[in-house]
């Protein structure tokens, strides 16, 4: 079993390090759980997915980010996702000219050890069978990573990469945002059935919507840069029911 | 040698260094060889006599160089609209002629590390690797050459260099040679009339295809690597030729000054490539003038691909002298730090139907600068005339340069014209992106770069097009951090 720890961690903007967006966040996710992070527009939650990442737009000025124990804020980005850290963007990129079998291709081999040499066919029949998973046409594979893709493309193309790295623990910022009722059904099928011992999941989301379909083991609600409430998936529930107002109140009463 | 005494004397000074001039500091070696087949530095009527009996020429063609040589001193530098680094070269200092068959001398011990290591990465054979490091002067090109030479004979293909075209075949030379591109179409060009040596001639019969590439690459190594080629390429009714020059390894040349003029000939219905990968060593000058004449139905399409160099200057053309000619520049250039890429096309529509089409992409990386030129003509009195333009600038850094200076004339209502052009910056999300799927930083900015030339890459032959990656991999390892 892994960890992922955040502790008392403070995040600003690299522009404007004195006014923090992350005001000390602590939660630990181990492999097998998964937690969701639901608030209100604009209290940090991408903030917090970034930085975990290591964005360079943001800097973390307190706390620390560890997995089983180690410090990952010094790495580089490449080196903490192949620490095991993966992020499915809210926003992905594209990269035109570049194939999505290339790309995944490249990121595969850069986790190989120095003078590995690629399986090229049980690449790709690893790739198609995850393909057929997450409901994507194969002809997908020669087309440039999210180019001209659909919202619903863009998403089911994250965790098309997801199911391939085999992270330990995945952020998924805004999974549901863009996507249609039948999409989401998709890429949340998709999600379950990566469940198990080896993956940790944060779940961040606006919307109780996607709890639905992927069921997480715990609730956590953020406000304000910080996590105000933590709960199991009944937490998601009421908190759809009596909206984030709720929580304002509940917080101004302490 | 026997006539050697008959001819001016080789360059006295102490200068062990046949490279002369310009800063080597960077990126090339210092020779040290004793040339028996020498002209000396600097550039006079001596010089260009000397090179003419060397080569025992017939009269028409020491007429013909140093007419050549006297536009050369005539022409002022083209200043006024390139880059005044021209201003830099110093004819006197250069070395115009060393004689074919003198190689120079050096062992595998003397070779930089970094320039063995940069080999070792590209994949290079080991016995290639010597050649290209100025070791053993050549390998089993020879054998590859004539090889290649033998088969295509048997189709009535002639395939040899410029010397021995003027020897062996005057009337073919004669009739097409200096007709695409005359004396004086600027000032290097009528250098490289002057001092002309090296170089391919190509005749392809009426009707042959010739089924493989034919490559200079084989042809130059078993000789000696000119720096004044002068290629000529006639493609007969209906025939059909693919050539290939250069390769991607670093080509470290005995001399700072590059410039070659290549001429082709499509005679009606015929279809002529000529393909280019260069990466000079980062203190030349290469300085090539190169254009094609396509007659009625022909096709002549350029793939050119610049990476090194301190200043590439070369804008392949297409004169569309016949109705319906085609003609088509497609071109990669990489400017990387203290080098200049000026590169781009010129279509000159001279029939009517005749469509052309460019697309350039170029590179910036660190200070590297690249400069996009291009020239279409189409004028009034023609009728159905097509051109399609597409030039797109990628820079690196923030410290990275492109520019562009498209020149379109188009007179008459009966043409159809289309210009785009883009410039993007490989921006940091992106690389964040990759960087998030386990690629370094500099693997994600290759992954970028490779991406942003990859439709025109596809048109390279495949063992090119494999090298050009490796290429571009290790050009872009310097760009980050």
């Amino acid at each position: 079993m892994s960890s992922l720890e955040i502790r008392d961690l403070h995040v600003a903007l690299a522009d404007s390090p004195e006014k923090p967006i992350v005001k000390g966040l602590t939660l630990t996710i181990k492999t097998g759980e998964v937690h969701a992070i639901m608030g209100p527009n604009g209290t940090g939650k991408s903030t917090l997915s970034k930085a975990i990442a290591g964005h360079p737009d943001y800097v973390i000025t307190s706390g620390d980010v560890l997995i089983d124990g180690k410090s990952i804020l010094e790495m580089e980005p490449d080196e903490r996702a192949r620490a095991g850290l993966f992020l499915a963007f809210q926003y992905p990129s594209e990269i035109p000219g570049v194939s999505i079998a290339n790309f995944l291709r490249a990121a595969v081999q850069a986790r190989m050890a120095e003078g590995e040499e690629l399986d090229a066919s049980g690449y790709y029949k690893r790739l198609y069978s995850k393909m057929d998973l997450l409901k994507i046409d194969r002809k997908f594979t020669s087309r440039s990573v999210n180019e001209g893709f659909s919202g619903g493309e863009k998403k089911r193309c994250e965790i098309l990469q997801m199911a391939m790295l085999e992270p330990s623990f995945s952020l998924m910022d805004e999974t549901d945002s863009g996507l249609d009722i039948d999409a989401l059904k998709i890429v949340a099928e998709g999600v379950n059935a990566m469940r198990g011992e080896k993956l940790g999941v944060l779940l961040i989301t606006h919307y109780q919507r996607l709890l639905d379909y992927i069921v997480p083991d715990f609730v956590h609600v953020m406000y304000d840069g910080r996590i105000v409430k933590s709960g199991d998936k009944n937490l998601a529930l009421e908190l759809e029911a009596k909206g984030y107002d709720w929580v304002k109140t509940e917080l101004a009463a302490v | 040698m026997s006539n050697t005494d008959t001819l001016p004397p080789a360059d006295e000074t102490t200068d062990v260094n046949p490279v002369g001039g310009i800063d080597q500091a960077v990126g090339d070696f210092q020779y040290d060889v004793n040339y028996e087949f020498d002209a000396g530095t600097g550039l006079n009527e001596n010089t260009v006599r000397y090179i003419s009996s060397v080569k025992k020429e017939a009269p028409w063609i020491l007429e013909f160089r140093l007419k050549a040589l006297k536009t050369f001193l005539e022409k002022p530098m083209p200043t006024h609209w390139a880059t005044t680094d021209l201003n830099n070269i110093d004819f006197d200092k250069i070395r115009y002629y060393l004689s074919q068959g003198q190689k120079p001398k050096r062992t595998w011990d003397e070779v930089p590390d970094d320039i063995k290591k940069t080999f070792e990465r590209l994949g290079i054979p080991e016995q290639e690797r010597k050649f290209l490091a100025g070791v053993e002067a050549q390998f089993d090109s020879e054998a590859a050459y004539s090889n290649i030479k033998d088969i295509v004979a048997k189709q009535g293909v002639i395939f040899c260099n410029s010397t021995e075209a003027l020897r062996e075949h005057p009337e073919i030379f004669k009739k097409f040679f200096g007709k695409v591109i005359p004396t004086g179409d600027n000032k290097f060009s009528a250098l490289n009339s002057a001092v002309f040596s090296g170089g391919s001639f190509i005749y392809v019969p009426p009707g042959v295809k010739v089924a493989q590439p034919l490559q200079a690459y084989f042809r130059i190594n078993a000789e000696n690597f000119g720096q004044f080629e002068r290629t000529l390429i006639i493609a007969d009714e209906g025939s059909e030729v693919v050539y290939m020059e250069g390769c991607t390894a670093p080509k470290f040349s005995t001399s700072t000054l590059h410039s070659a003029v290549v001429e082709l000939v499509a005679l009606k219905g015929a279809k002529i490539q000529y393909i280019t990968v260069q990466n000079w060593a980062n203190n030349v000058f290469n300085l090539v003038t190169k254009r094609g004449v396509a007659h009625e139905d022909a096709e002549i399409k350029w793939i050119d691909c610049n990476i090194g160099s301190r200043l590439t200057m070369k804008y392949p053309g297409v004169v569309l002298k016949g109705k319906r000619a085609r003609g088509e520049v497609v071109s990669i250039a990489l400017a990387n730090d203290g080098q200049h890429q000026d590169t781009g096309a010129k279509m000159i529509h001279a029939a009517d139907d005749t469509t052309s089409v460019i697309v350039a992409k170029s590179i910036s990386v660190g200070q590297g600068r690249s400069t996009y030129r291009g020239q279409v003509h189409i004028p009034k009195h023609l009728k159905g005339c097509k051109n399609n333009t597409e030039c797109d600038a990628l820079l690196i850094n923030t410290n990275s340069r492109t520019d562009t200076y498209p020149a379109i004339t188009v007179r008459g209502d009966t043409h159809a014209v289309q210009h785009e052009a883009s410039v993007s910056k490989v921006n940091e999300e992106q690389i964040f992106y990759m960087q998030q799927r386990g690629l370094t930083e500099a693997q994600a900015m290759s992954l970028a770069v490779n991406g942003f030339v990859n439709d025109l890459v596809r048109q390279f032959p495949m063992e090119y097009s494999v090298e050009l990656k490796r290429l571009i991999d290790l050009e872009m390892e310097g760009s980050v951090g």
